[in-house]
Order: C-alpha cells, then structure tokens, then sequence
C-alpha cells in the first residue's frame, strides 16, 4: 500500500506525524508530494493543498527536512513526487545529494516524459535514487518500453486517463494495462489515480504489486487529521485479507 | 544563419520540447502525425489558403503610417494591419488550421484557453464554422477585464468555463485545459493558441502564423522596393511575432523587437517580462525562459493587457533571445494606454492593447532611426479593450 500526502498540507511541521499515522495504518511507502504552483495533472484536492501547502511555507528544501524528520524514526521508503521545474531550479545534482542525505530513496516527476528524462535519470541513478515513471492506459508499446528502461523500484501505472481524484469505480482501462506492462518488466507494479475506497483495493489485490492512494488521502488530512490512521487501515483491510465489503 | 527549426523532439536549441504527464503523450503524438501529414499534402493548404482568403480576409494591408511616421520625424512606419482579420486579431490564422486538422482526426469536440479573448472567440468561431462543439477556458479575472469577449463566445455557441485558481488569468486557464484533455483525450483537440506548450505546437502554431510575415515581405518589397530595418511585434506567448519574424530570420539585415509588457513595475508579480526577468525552467509542456521563485514555483505577473499577462514564452523566442537573432524589450501599462491614443489620433486605428506595447515601441524608436523602415504587427483591434481605455482615460468621459 502506497499512500500519497502533500507536504507541508497544513503545515511542514504536521507532515511528520502524519506520516507515521499512515504507516501505523499499514502504508508501506510514503508519497512525499512537493507542491508546485501550477500542478497539471491534478484534480482539485491536490491543487488545493498544494496551495495550503506552499502558503504554509512549504518549499523543496523544507520537505527534505521533513523527510530527515521522518528519518529519525521510520524505515518506510520516501518517494519524493512532484514536477520538473522546482527540481530544475533547485539543480539536479544538489537535488540527489540532499535528497540522499535526507533518506529519501526515490523520485517521480509527473511532467518529465521518458524523451526528456535522460540527464534527470543519471544523476538521480548515480546518487543511488530510484526513478519512477508513469505509464498510461495510452501509453504505446513503445513508450512501454521506454518506461521500463527508465524505472527503477517500481512502475506507476496510471489507471485511467484524467488527473488524480477519487471515482466511484475504477476504469475498465486498467487492467489490460497490467498485462501490457508486464511484458515490459519485471519491477513491481503499483497502480493509482482514482483509488479511494476498500472495494477498489480490493478488486487490485493480487493483480498489481502495489496500490496507491492520494487525492482520499489528502481529503482525508484536509478535513480531519486525527483520523487519517484509522482511515488508511480501512484502505489496508481488504490487503489483510480481513476485509468482507 | 538559416530560420530556425525544432528538432524531431521538439527542440529549439535548449529549448522547447515536450513535457507532459504520460497521459498525454499519446495525443500530441497522434496530433504531431496528423500535421506532418498535412503539411506534406497539397489539398490541405488549399483549403486553408481558401479559407483564409474567403473568411478571414486574408491578404491584411500593410499600410503606410503617415501621419504618425511625419510626426515622429525618423522612420517610415508600415502597420500590417492583423486587426482588420475576422474576429479582430491574428488568431484566426492559427484557429482555421487547427480546426483543420481536428477534422482530419476526426475529433468534434475542441477545447481552448484564452487570456484576452481574442483565441477564445477566434476558436469559437471557427467551432460554428465547422460545427465542432467548443468549450474556452479563462481566467476569472480575464472575463472580467474583457466581457466583451466573453459575451462574444457565447454567441458563437461556446461554453467559458471561468478558471478560479492562481492567478486567474491565461497561464491558470492553460492548466485547466490541459486538466480537461488529459481527461477527454478520446475526441477532444485542444486548440492551444500560441506558439506556447509541448511539441508540436509552439512549430505548428508558428507555421499557421508564417503567412503574416510571407505576406508582409512580399508587399514590403512592393512598397519600398527592399526589405525593412526593424520588425516590431508584440510578445505574450509570442505567435503573431514569431509568425512575422519568422520567414526573415535569414535574413540578417532585418532587426527583430518583440516587446514584452513591462506592467506596472519591474518588482516580480508586477510584470511578464521574462527574458530581463526570468531565468529557463518549465512550464505548461515547454522548457523556456519563465518568471519564478527561487524555489521554481511560478511567480505571478500583471499586464494591463490580459493577452501578454503570462510567465513564459514561446521557446522560439527563447532561442532566437540567447543567439541574439532576436531584441527583447519591455513597454509598461501607462506607455501602451499612451500608445493606443497616439495610433488612434494619428492614423485613426484603435489597436489592441497587446499590440499597443508593440506601438510604444516602434514611436520610441522611429525618432532615432530617419531614413528606415520599420513594420510593425498590429495584431488585434482595440474594440474589445474599450471598458479599459475607458477605466484609464477618465477625462474623455468627462468631455
């Protein structure tokens, strides 16, 4: 179980605790995501906190403190997740220093395509970073490939085409994307975008190697905090196999 | 030196490419076939060579500014005359091509930002052309400073969808589009309308664009007999400039101004002047020079013209800025209003606020320059900016 949070969404200083609350509730890696002002691939729950997040203070360096926070106390593995140009201003280079320093161990940037990723991937690679990519239900078999090429600890298969948020159901695009993306690698395979609920956890369960969960995670911080434990182990009961919804 | 060309990627030198979330990768990819396709097909500008002609009025004058050029006493001024298009600006050269090839992809529904309004109805009128249905996207506070517009859409059948987060305006109605296609990639196109985002739109927006500067060439030469000393245009995402510079990039004798709108001051957030004031990063699909934090994330601007009031620019331009083909200057609110004034007192045209900073430029320069020739684009007309004017020249109100 994968789950998304937006750092600094309400303030750097919750994102630590929070954090652990989603470990306790049985996340095994943790989305770090790093707010960008003009987030394109996102549907309004993020952007919106995203927006709480960057009026709070929050920048690129201050979630790096925060994963060295988080460092002090947790081995659950850090992904920071969020767009090429505050990568960019911040410089590769220092990016993969700093991030390793801080205990990060991998990156996914949404809008860095497999065509432009050469450079951003040998730095991150040689620092000792995973990079993460994402297919699509429209990706090519080509574009596969490149995917594959490209990643590195795991694959980010995007369940539908739209930007995050939950559904009600998760789209018939899916799963033949599972297959078609198997025959590329043999990294595990984590699907998202639109997963919210126990019953769409469910219905992944053996058939992806990971699931993730971010916009019903950020809601649920959005609206109250203190239960995002008991939140996220509703999402983990049907991986317990403790789960009869 | 020869025109520049992106290439295979996308790229202009260091410049452009194409930068999207995965999703989108395959749109563009079945767009950019489509128009090479097009491109290679002599039926297709045909058509669009016809459409120009018997709808949107194309050849535009390139017209003598003697008043205006005698009173400034240096060079002679040429104005090509973009604003007398159908729909008011250049936009519609970009919008008829576009919708062309929607067609060819068999797509029916188009979607489209705009700042100032003049895409958002020149896409909603080639929609009605061609019965496509059409949803724009614009900045809450866009619709406000330019309602005729707005009003406009939606009598050519359009739905304007009004965008309320940022900054409300053209780079926060971009991000909504782009939401709306990742989302409706089966049968939608999104008509992007400047040389701005991912390959191949800043190329294919610019080639739709070319005819301006092919067609002011050839009546330059008509004119005067040779090609001019300076080209002014105005630059937002930069289509109607790189659209007239380009067929005289080779040319070197041929300075090239684009003028970036100076807003109210040179302080971040106060302006879009992102060569002087912004460094390379990425945007909206395309690497290009781009007003931000130091911690990359996009900085506000403001412009008295919503059309220019964006954080980055076309990469083109970019490129033709760092090999120093191109001059890239700034004109502030006040001289643009000024500007406007001048033009319409001298020569009795009204321009669009987008290119009055075009014509602040070219008055301020031509008193230096006796003896040549400038042209300068007069992209759009003035009629939908009238509530500005209005806002900004109290006394003529009070007459």
């Amino acid at each position: 179980m994968i789950a998304y949070l937006t750092a600094g969404d309400p303030s750097p200083a919750a994102t630590p605790g929070l954090v652990a609350a989603l470990e306790r509730g049985g996340a095994d890696l943790i989305e770090l995501g790093v707010p960008f002002s003009d987030p394109i691939a996102d549907g309004p729950v993020i952007q919106l906190a995203g927006d709480r997040a960057i009026k709070a203070g929050t920048t690129l360096k201050r979630v790096l403190e925060m994963a060295a926070e988080i460092r002090k106390t947790s081995q659950i593995p850090l992904l920071l997740f969020t767009y090429l140009n505050p990568a960019l201003r911040y410089g590769f280079e220092r990016l993969a220093a700093d991030a390793i320093v801080a205990g990060i161990d991998g990156c996914l940037l949404t809008d860095v395509s497999v065509e432009e990723a050469g450079d951003y991937v040998s730095v991150m690679r040689a620092a000792g970073l995973d990079t993460v990519f994402l297919a699509a239900p429209t990706s090519t078999e080509e574009r596969l490939a490149l995917v594959a090429k490209y990643s590195s600890g795991f694959v980010y298969l995007v369940s539908r085409t739209g930007i995050t948020g939950e559904q009600t159901s998760l789209s018939s695009s899916a799963m033949p994307l599972v297959d078609r993306m198997r025959k590329h690698t043999a990294l595990p395979l984590a699907m998202g975008f639109g997963i919210s609920t126990p019953a769409h956890v469910a219905e992944l369960k053996g058939k992806v190697d990971a699931v993730v969960v971010g916009s019903a995670v950020v809601r649920q911080i959005e609206r109250d905090p203190a239960g995002t434990e008991a939140f996220m182990s509703s999402l983990t009961q049907p991986l317990k196999g403790e789960w009869h919804g | 030196m020869i025109a520049t060309q992106p290439d295979a990627g996308g790229h202009f030198g260091p410049y452009g490419g194409r930068y999207v979330p995965e999703v989108l990768m395959s749109p563009l990819e079945e767009l950019q076939r489509t128009y090479d396709e097009a491109k290679q097909d002599p039926e297709f500008h045909k058509e669009l060579d016809h459409l120009l002609r018997t709808y949107a009025g194309r050849p535009t004058p390139l017209y003598y500014a003697k008043r205006l050029s005698e009173q400034l006493g240096g060079a002679k001024i040429y104005i090509k005359r973009e604003d007398l298009l159908h729909t008011g600006a250049h936009k519609i050269n970009n919008c008829l091509g576009q919708a062309l090839l929607a067609l060819r992809m068999g797509k029916k529904r188009i979607i489209a930002e705009t700042g100032a309004g003049q895409h958002g109805v020149a896409t909603a009128t080639v929609c009605a052309l061609f019965g496509l249905d059409c949803t724009v996207y614009m900045g809450e506070e866009d619709m406000r400073r330019q309602s005729p517009n707005v009003f406009r859409m939606r009598l050519l059948g359009a739905k304007v969808v009004p965008v309320t987060s940022g900054s409300r305006t053209l780079k926060d109605a971009i991000s909504e589009a782009m939401r709306d296609w990742v989302t409706n990639i089966e049968g939608t196109h999104y008509l992007l309308g400047s040389a701005l985002g991912a390959h191949p739109y800043p190329a294919m927006v610019r080639d739709f664009h070319r005819v301006i500067g092919l067609e002011a060439r050839e009546q330059i030469l008509e004119a005067e007999g040779r090609l001019p000393d300076t080209i002014i245009a105005c630059v937002g995402g930069g289509s109607n400039a790189i659209g007239i510079f380009h067929p005289f990039i080779a040319d070197e004798g041929v300075g090239l101004v684009g003028v970036e709108a100076g807003g109210r001051s040179m302080e971040l957030g106060q302006h879009a002047v992102r060569f002087a004031g912004g460094l390379p990063g990425v945007l909206q699909g395309t690497r290009s020079y781009l007003l931000q934090d130091e911690d990359g994330q996009i900085a506000l601007t403001h412009s008295v013209s919503a059309g220019l009031d964006y954080a980055s620019v076309g990469p083109e331009h970019a490129l033709l800025h760092d090999i120093g083909r191109a001059e890239y200057c700034s004109c502030d609110d006040t001289h643009a209003i000024e500007a406007a004034v001048t033009l319409s007192h001298t020569e009795g045209i009204i321009p669009a606020l987008e290119s009055a900073h075009a014509v602040a430029e070219t008055i301020r320069r031509a008193p230096l320059h006796p003896g040549k020739i400038f042209i300068v684009n007069l992209s759009g007309r003035g009629d939908k900016d009238i509530n500005i004017y209005r806002e900004n020249l109290p006394e003529l109100d009070r007459l």
